[in-house]
């Protein structure tokens, strides 16, 4: 008795800290003048919120904001930073257009936060005034048994609520041709990302030969698990890009070129095979209807395919444009 | 059965072959093709079938809703997906001499992007048009935003980027508020049905309704570009290439005000209180000033274009205030309801048209100002019909279907005695032939000495295709207008209040 009011206290204690830290965090990535700085907290951030969701019983929420939200935006932001960067760092800043636009951009600044601090209060007010709903726990645990999996979340992103996974999914994949249409023409036909200059027995070379096939199995685990518990197609696809992004960093194996068929067709594979299995059933008496019989292969199958377009995806994101020669060159990059 | 299979068309046709022109670039005017059959093989099948039946619903996966995602084909999102349907097939037969590729041996980055972003816009259209369901259309507006952005900077020119950075801003801060106020009504309501939302929420204005449906429509107002969340549209829809500017212009705000639509009209049609209603018709009708002054101001023909879109924007939020208000005013609400609706119509077709001969007059007179246009009308005769009749659409003028629109408009306004709405829409359409009236004048003077680039017959055909559609819809107008009276939501024909 005193034990469980003792663990009670302790718990609302952390989520205190944890709530104060997460609000700090935020505060920091929003204040703070450095932009990598800026970053740092985001990430710090993403952590936080990650373990808010742990706390919460979301554990395949947490997951997916400790891959996507902290680390791949994360790697994301400090990417644009360090082009940014060098961008800048050749034109220098003008004091003078700086002192003008202060004006300007402090009332912005302000106005921001008035309607930010506007919006959250209305949406504490909204959320205290709230009616006890239970969502649809209850109609996903009665069609559980029909859905093939057991997983829950598994069961309403590829089966009861498939369609939006499957958009979801073209979304990533049209992000990736938005990105590679800003590419300079001239850049056509190259590979993606900078040059990586590993030193074949420097530690990088070494990690990138001794964590793939760890990261492989886990990767593939957290795909094949999340058919009963916690994981999925998003986890596993995050842990398999970085995988590979480890192995193009430590200068393994180069990253594909753009125009390469086979990249391609990697990543529409998911897509594709889930829109496949959408149309077939559509013809079979259903569209995206998954026969309680073959649900689970089925489910299994989808996954698998939108792992790797997933992966081949979020990873080339990372990778970004072209660098080296076409790039303007930095004060760094001077022989 | 065939009638599902038809709906599954609509949303999976342009989708796999997006896919697959993302490995086969070299295909992508001939995969547009076949999408451009199956998308009217679909319609053809599916608007007798809605005739005869009414509204149709397809749930995903065999799974009801709340649980599942249904989709819906009524009179209102046929007509849509059709004019969609015009549009897309118009601009993909456009875009071929430009991102068609040609003989050339080496692929290049503009060729390869354009087709699956386009089929992935017109993707995302269709199941905005058919979701029933409010995390699906979030989604959906995504796929929307992202391929949209993206044809925005596809050009590659720096103009370009920033125009399409500042829409990718307002895009997403108003995907960020849309996806709040879902969130809202799904913890209130426990479900993202439109239908049941319905259902539940009759007669009630619980708080954390207007706040959920008050943070949608901010949203979905910055993503239709209403004033005054317009700053991102005239550069990103005068800056892209003129297919992708007929789509961004004539379909892509038509998709968030078609969400708005859903929302005021079906999923929470009590919420409405005559100040709100007032107040967007406000905006509306400020937008329609200001947005046909600047067009009036402009010597850039796409630009002028472009405000003239923001100025016609505004026509569409007239629709609050004229089929809402008090009671002795409701006999009309269907009028301006269906008026609404035609003119939504009629600009897209209208306006894509408008962009697509901007497009190809400023090819043949190797510039976009306003006066290099001089004696454009003898060279390129069908294009300067096609301009022509399409601002007769946007005037109002009869036989067109802009003055159906405006006619059940300006009744409604006049019979329900909301006498300033009538002035704002009688005042916008003067402004209106004004503007149109410039580059209209300066074409179709003589010039004998002016020298133009020979503009293809079929490139022509395209723009005179949608300006002759956007006439008949007036011409014809008892078939669409019944069309869109199947499946109309209550609260067209009683009003909000």
């Amino acid at each position: 008795m005193i034990d469980g009011t003792a663990s009670d206290i302790a718990a609302t204690g952390f989520d205190l800290v944890l709530a104060a830290m997460i609000l700090g965090a935020g505060l920091f990535a929003v204040t703070v003048r450095d932009l990598f700085g800026a970053v740092v907290f985001f990430i710090v951030y993403g952590v936080f919120v990650a373990l808010a969701w742990l706390r919460l019983g979301a554990l395949d929420v947490a997951l997916t904001e400790a891959a996507l939200g902290a680390g791949l935006t994360g790697v994301l932001l400090i990417g644009a930073v360090a082009r940014l960067g060098r961008r800048t760092g050749t034109q220098g800043t003008d004091a003078l257009s700086r002192r003008s636009a202060f004006s300007v951009r402090s009332v912005s600044q302000i106005a921001t936060m008035l309607v930010s601090a506007a919006v959250s209060v209305a949406l504490g007010w909204a959320f205290l005034s709230l009616s006890d709903s239970d969502g649809l726990r209850a109609g996903v645990a009665a069609n559980l048994d029909a859905s093939g999996v057991s997983n829950p979340v598994t069961a309403v992103l590829i089966n009861f609520r498939g369609w939006d996974t499957l958009l979801e999914s073209i979304v990533l994949l049209a992000a990736l041709i938005g990105l590679w249409s800003l590419w300079r023409d001239d850049d056509w036909g190259r590979r993606p990302g900078l040059r990586q200059h590993a030193r074949a027995d420097g530690v990088l070379a070494m990690f990138g030969r001794l964590l793939p096939p760890f990261g492989l199995l886990f990767g593939v685990y957290m795909v094949w698990v999340g058919s009963s518990l916690p994981g999925g197609a998003f986890q596993g696809g995050t842990v398999l890009a970085a995988v590979w992004l480890l192995m193009m960093m430590a200068g393994l194996m180069p990253p594909p070129m753009v125009t390469s068929a086979r990249i391609r067709a990697v990543l529409i594979a998911g897509p594709l095979v889930f829109l496949s299995v959408g149309i077939i059933g559509a013809f079979a008496g259903g569209f995206l209807g998954l026969p309680p019989a073959y649900a689970k292969p089925l489910i299994l199958m989808i996954e698998a395919a939108l792992t790797l377009s997933i992966a081949a995806t979020l990873a080339l994101l990372v990778l970004g444009p072209p660098g080296g020669p076409a790039m303007p060159s930095g004060p760094g990059d001077a022989p | 059965m065939s009638v599902s299979l038809a709906i599954v068309a609509l949303v999976t046709a342009p989708l796999v072959a997006a896919l697959i022109a993302v490995i086969l670039p070299r295909w992508g005017p001939w995969l547009s093709l076949l999408v451009v059959a199956g998308n009217a093989a679909a319609l053809v099948v599916l608007i007798p079938a809605i005739v005869s039946q009414g509204a149709l619903t397809l749930p995903i996966g065999g799974w009801q809703a709340p649980l599942g995602i249904t989709l819906r084909a009524d009179g209102m999102a046929l007509a849509f997906l059709t004019m969609a349907a015009l549009v897309m097939a118009a601009v993909l037969v456009s875009a071929r001499p430009e991102f068609g590729g040609g003989g050339e041996v080496t692929e290049t980055r503009r060729q390869w992007a354009f087709w699956p972003l386009a089929l992935l816009l017109w993707s995302a259209l269709n199941v905005v048009f058919l979701s029933r369901d409010l995390f699906n259309l979030y989604v959906a507006l995504e796929l929307l935003t992202v391929s949209a952005v993206a044809l925005v900077a596809i050009d590659g020119k720096a103009d370009g980027l920033g125009a399409a950075l500042r829409y990718l801003m307002f895009a997403l801060l108003g995907s960020l508020a849309y996806l709040l106020g879902a969130a809202l009504l799904y913890a209130q309501h426990g479900t993202l049905d439109i239908a049941l939302l319905a259902d539940q929420a009759i007669g009630g204005r619980a708080a954390v309704d207007m706040m959920a449906v008050g943070l949608m429509t901010a949203g979905l107002a910055a993503k239709t570009a209403l004033f005054p969340f317009h700053a991102w549209l005239q550069p990103a829809h005068s800056g892209a290439p003129a297919p992708a500017s007929a789509m961004l212009s004539a379909l892509v705000p038509k998709a968030s005000f078609a969400i708005l639509i859903r929302i005021w009209f079906e999923a929470l049609p009590g919420l409405a209180t005559p100040p709100l209603l007032v107040t967007l018709g406000a905006m509306g009708a400020i937008a329609i000033v200001y947005g046909s002054v600047l067009a009036l101001r402009q010597t850039r023909l796409k630009l002028m274009i472009a405000y003239s879109t923001v100025a016609q924007i505004g026509y569409l939020f007239l629709i609050f205030p004229l089929a809402g208000g008090d009671s002795y005013m409701q006999p009309w609400a269907a009028g301006a309801w269906t008026g609404v609706m035609f003119h939504a119509l009629s600009h897209g077709l209208a306006k894509a048209s408008m962009f697509l001969c901007a497009g190809l007059w400023i090819v043949a007179a190797g510039s976009d100002r306003i006066e290099a246009m001089r004696g454009l009308a003898s060279a390129t005769p069908m294009i300067a019909s096609a301009f022509a009749l399409a601002a007769v659409t946007l005037v109002g003028l009869p036989p067109s279907g802009g003055f159906t629109a405006k006619y059940l408009m300006l009744t409604s306004a006049f019979v329900s005695g909301q006498y300033v709405w009538a002035a704002v829409l009688l005042i916008g359409g003067l402004l209106s032939a004004a503007y149109l009236y410039r580059p209209l004048a300066v074409a179709f003077a003589r010039d004998g000495d002016a020298v133009f680039k020979p503009v293809p017959r079929l490139a022509q055909a395209m723009p005179l295709m949608l300006a002759l559609a956007a006439i008949l819809l007036g011409l014809a107008s008892q078939g669409p207008f019944a069309l869109m009276q199947i499946g109309r939501p209550s609260s067209a024909e009683a009003g909000l209040q």
